[in-house]
């Protein structure tokens, strides 16, 4: 049964259409395919029994006529969404014993399409981190390994990387991820899958638990362009409990692969190509741009001038946000609560252990940068920088369809790299984060390999739901560089 | 000048500042659907987002936010047509959160006034600051267990409006007669059922003091969650004579927060201003910023009802009421409509004294409500209806009034079972003044020789051989020309 882990989303629904085999049979594959690949620690939780109960109801929906867009899909949810009846972390100590009850709306959507979870996938504590070190479960393994030295462990990027990893290693189909300034696209990129953050807005935030509200999203990723447009399809729509969702019709996104864009105009921002760059993601960049001509598409030089602050911006906005969403994570009504003399010591005890360093690091920084006196000189100047960014982009779009870009600085680097000081573990996200300052759908896609054999991505940057055009361009880009090449490290 | 405090320097002003927290009569809570019924037993109305649960979002109630708008409009305020919802921080047991979600630097509701009516029958203009829509916290009872805290999260999530007035009040007594006007304000308006005891209504005092003179603004206290009008005014006195003693004795104030204890009459220290909280407000960026279409306000503007003072205004033209029994008579909605419907097609004094007098009297006297009074408002139109048409005396309507009180009989079959009817026969009268001067000849001896105060008691004993029911006017003119005889 391995080749059935291997079929795409779109393959797959073909063969259950033709009943070449049952959504139980595809289940029982990556059950298995899942407790083989145990060794990357990609699932915090797994749910074998509930998704194949789930499946027979998938094969019993299919036999009665009724076929959702992801009927019988096996899928692995980022355990940052909650899931109703399904214990759900965060990848943090602080939420121990949490079973949430409530469905959030993203991954309730997913069920209504007919999709069957397996479980619940790691990632960085609370979505915080871009190598998936912080778990409070352990680190995630990138199923690539280097040519020069097969035996290092390999960082799967974050904060999804459960979810980049699972798919990439066929332990999955699809996974849901969540953005706030690059974790779906890095992790995509370092595991050679696809993943697509959508414009802020699309998808629903009810029920997944909240890093900074202003930059989260919801998106999938799966080993295709394809199968992220029928996945995301089925994710997005209006919720009227978000109010941050926005009330806009859902498109047909897998109509939108026409393989044509001639006559697109692609930007090519030149703040991209910062000094150092290295001459590998700088290859990689121009083969891109090679397919786009040779698709007859149209590459143009832009500028984003404010780009080279979004970083610190972020890293102002993000933390701040974050220091008022975990504030509930206090002890009193549910998780961890580590008992003290008084209220004051046992909000100290439970959080002092139930939160792990970076998520500390964060809240340290966000409640800094919004306190008197200094609210002023970070917060609000922040946010017009971040305004800046946004405007960038809207006056770029004036003259240009899509956007191309590296995803991410660097291949997957080992366990244990970069992790000497906070900052450069930060600078990872310095392509994706302007995207999701100014709430724009992005999408990563492998485009290559780099000298140690380790895929590198490119990220296409569309303007706000316009997915259709990012989507588009990315299938045509997938088909002219022939990527299909399968880690081998599970 | 008004109200001064004595000190050993001089006279000292009181400035005061307050701000009210008047929960939003609406059947669910700001941003989720459970309701907001009091009572109840604890935590059986909480969802998920008033627990502050992972993921859980708030969504905001337009009902709540046309209220606060139709206040503003109350509070001749202007309703700024953007506002934004801003996060409160702070970590307390009874805040699921973490923080509490209010508005801050743009409110819905910005600058207006409230006239307050003076017992002279001056008036005096409040400013009002700002009107902002904010949740309420949960409740922590620390008297359940000897070493626990209960919490109850029924309140958590309910819709307030915090009305903050601009430090123009100067007396205990101003402050009492803005919180009872903004209070009859808001019930007319139906946005708040001003119900003190239940919580609906709170109040923080800013209290500071300055020398008989002065205009500058000395450093204040707030006094917390004073549900009371008389504990208001004890504790803005008690915090005001405390200031004035610590700066006659040299000493300065620290701006802090201090609790009011009803039973001791005194403040106490709750947290200095270096204990104070650094909120960290910021924009909530779980929802937008609030825009209210034009039209929507237009649309309540041209609903609100007619406030109290309009109605004041319109009592003393239409009524001929003086500015004092008109402000009476408008405090309640309900009051002035039960007075209304006893004043149509009567005469509109006697009409505004009943109500204000004996009706008023009966009503507190039996712990009724005006919407359920001890006399119904139809049964008292008939009881002046009797003493217009000569029926009834003023004396013998009060009696009869004192035995409709709590029955549904009228007034003309009470007059009828009773044989209340006034005597208004010359005849009768006169051989009752027969009676009582021939069994005292020795005081109409007095009379003759010019005794004139005995009139009085004559007329009394008259009086009382005819049970009252002689015509006051009718006697007191027969009498007289008896004695001129």
């Amino acid at each position: 049964m391995t080749q059935l882990t291997s079929l795409t989303i779109a393959e797959a629904r073909v063969a259950l259409a033709k009943g070449e085999f049952t959504a139980q049979d595809l289940t029982q594959a990556h059950i298995k395919a899942v407790e083989a690949g145990r060794g990357l620690n990609a699932f915090i939780t797994e749910t074998p029994d509930l998704a194949l109960e789930k499946a027979k109801e998938s094969d019993q929906r299919r036999k009665a006529g009724q076929v959702g867009a992801l009927e019988g899909i096996p899928l692995g949810i980022k355990d940052l969404f909650c899931t109703k009846g399904v214990r759900t972390t965060a990848a943090s100590h602080i939420l121990d014993g949490f079973i949430p009850p409530y469905e959030s709306t993203v991954t309730a959507n997913l069920a209504q399409a007919g999709a069957v979870s397996l479980g619940k996938l790691n990632l960085d504590e609370f979505a915080m981190g871009s190598a998936n070190i912080t778990s409070h479960f352990g680190p995630v393994i990138n199923p690539w390994k280097r040519k020069s030295d097969p035996t290092a462990q390999l960082v799967p990027g974050g904060s999804s990387g459960g979810s980049a990893a699972a798919v990439a290693a066929g332990l999955v189909m699809g996974a849901t991820g969540t953005d706030t300034g690059g974790s779906i696209r890095q992790p995509a990129s370092f595991c050679g899958i696809v993943g697509i953050k959508p414009t802020y807005g699309r998808c629903s935030r009810w029920g997944i638990v909240a890093f900074a509200s202003s930059l989260d999203q919801a998106g999938p990723m799966a080993r295709t362009v394809r199968d992220c447009a029928i996945m995301l399809g089925s994710m997005v729509g209006h919720d009227p409990k978000d109010s941050t969702s926005q009330p806009i019709a859902v498109p047909d996104f897998e109509k939108a692969l026409t393989g044509d864009i001639r006559g697109l105009k692609v930007g090519i921002p030149k703040e991209y190509r910062p000094d150092g760059l290295s001459a590998e993601i700088q290859a990689v960049w121009d083969k891109g741009i090679a397919w786009l001509k040779d698709a007859g598409a149209t590459p143009v030089e832009i500028s984003l001038p404010a780009t080279k602050y979004a970083l610190a911006t972020y890293y102002i906005i993000a933390p701040a946000e974050c220091s008022s969403n975990l504030a509930r994570y206090d002890g009193v009504r549910f998780g961890l609560r580590v008992e003290g003399k008084s209220l004051d010591e046992m909000y100290a005890n439970t959080r002092a252990e139930g939160f792990g360093a970076e998520v500390k690091r964060r809240i340290l920084i966000g409640t800094y940068v919004l306190s008197h006196g200094y609210y002023d000189a970070y917060y609000i100047k922040a946010q017009k920088v971040r305004r800046l960014i946004a405007e960038d982009f809207a006056n770029a779009f004036k003259t240009v369809d899509v956007i191309l870009t590296p995803t991410a600085p660097t291949a997957a680097f080992a366990l244990g790299e970069k992790t000497d000081d906070p900052v450069t573990m930060w600078l990872n996200d310095i392509f994706t984060i302007p995207t999701s300052m100014a709430g724009l759908p992005g999408l990563s896609l492998p485009a290559g390999l780099d000298g140690e054999g380790l895929p590198l991505g490119l990220q296409l940057i569309g303007r706000p739901f316009d997915e259709e055009t990012v989507l588009k361009v990315a299938d045509v880009m997938e088909k002219a560089s022939g990527f299909s090449i399968r880690p081998k490290g599970v | 000048m008004g109200y001064l405090l004595q000190g050993e320097t001089g006279d000292w002003e009181v400035v005061i500042g307050l701000e009210v927290h008047a929960q939003v009569t609406s059947k669910s809570k700001l941003f989720s659907g459970a309701p907001t019924l009091f009572g109840g037993e604890p935590n059986d109305q909480v969802s998920f987002v008033d627990a502050g649960f992972p993921g859980m979002l708030p969504v905001l109630n337009g009902y709540c936010v046309e209220q606060a708008v139709r206040t503003g409009l109350g509070l001749n305020a202007q309703i700024n047509l953007t506002s934004v919802f801003a996060r409160k921080n702070y970590f307390y047991a009874d805040l699921p959160q973490g923080y509490q979600i209010s508005q801050y630097e743009l409110p819905i509701v910005g600058e207006g006034v409230l006239t307050i009516d003076m017992p002279d029958g001056q008036t005096k203009h409040i400013g009002i600051e700002r009107l902002h829509l904010e949740q309420d916290a949960g409740k922590s009872l620390h008297d359940q267990h000897p070493t626990k805290s209960y919490i109850d999260l029924n309140r958590s999530g309910v819709a307030l409006m915090e009305i903050v007035s601009k430090p123009d009040l100067r007396s205990p007594e101003e402050a009492g007669l803005y919180i009872a006007k903004l209070r009859s304000i808001l019930r007319y308006l139906g946005t708040c059922d001003g119900n003190m005891q239940e919580g609906s209504l709170r109040c923080d005092a800013n209290v500071s003091v300055r020398p008989k003179g002065s205009t500058e603004l000395r450093t204040r206290c707030e006094i917390k969650n004073v549900n009371s009008i008389k504990f208001v005014q004890m504790a803005i006195e008690f915090e005001a004579r405390r200031h004035i003693e610590i700066y006659e004795s040299g000493g300065t104030i620290r701006q802090e927060t201090r609790l009011f204890d009803s039973v001791k009459v005194e403040t106490r220290s709750m947290r200095s201003k270096e204990m104070a909280h650094d909120y960290r407000y910021f924009p909530d960026p779980d929802l937008l910023p609030l825009v209210l279409d034009p039209k929507m306000v237009e649309t309540i503007k041209a609903g609100l009802p007619e406030l109290p003072d309009d109605k004041k205004q319109r009592f003393t033209v239409e009524y001929g009421l003086s500015p004092y029994d008109a402000g009476v008579l408008v405090a309640e909605k309900a009051s002035a409509e039960f007075f209304e419907t006893v004043a149509k097609g009567r005469d509109h004094k006697l009409a505004s004294n009943w109500v204000s007098g004996d009706f008023f009297a009966a009503l507190n006297a039996s712990g009724k409500t005006i919407e359920d009074p001890p006399v119904s408002a139809k049964n008292l139109g008939e009881l002046i209806d009797l003493i217009s048409d000569g029926t009834l005396s003023g004396r013998l309507a009060k009696d009869v009034f004192a035995l409709m009180v709590g029955t549904d009989k009228s007034a003309s079959i009470l007059v009828e079972e009773k044989g209340l009817r006034q005597v208004t026969d010359t005849g009768a009268i006169e051989a009752a003044i027969d009676q009582v001067l021939a069994a005292n000849p020795d005081k109409v001896a007095e009379v003759m020789a010019g005794k004139d105060k005995l009139m009085g008691w004559f007329v009394g004993q008259v009086m009382k051989s005819t049970q009252g029911k002689a015509n006051p006017a009718m006697l007191n003119e027969l009498l007289a020309k008896r004695f001129q005889k």
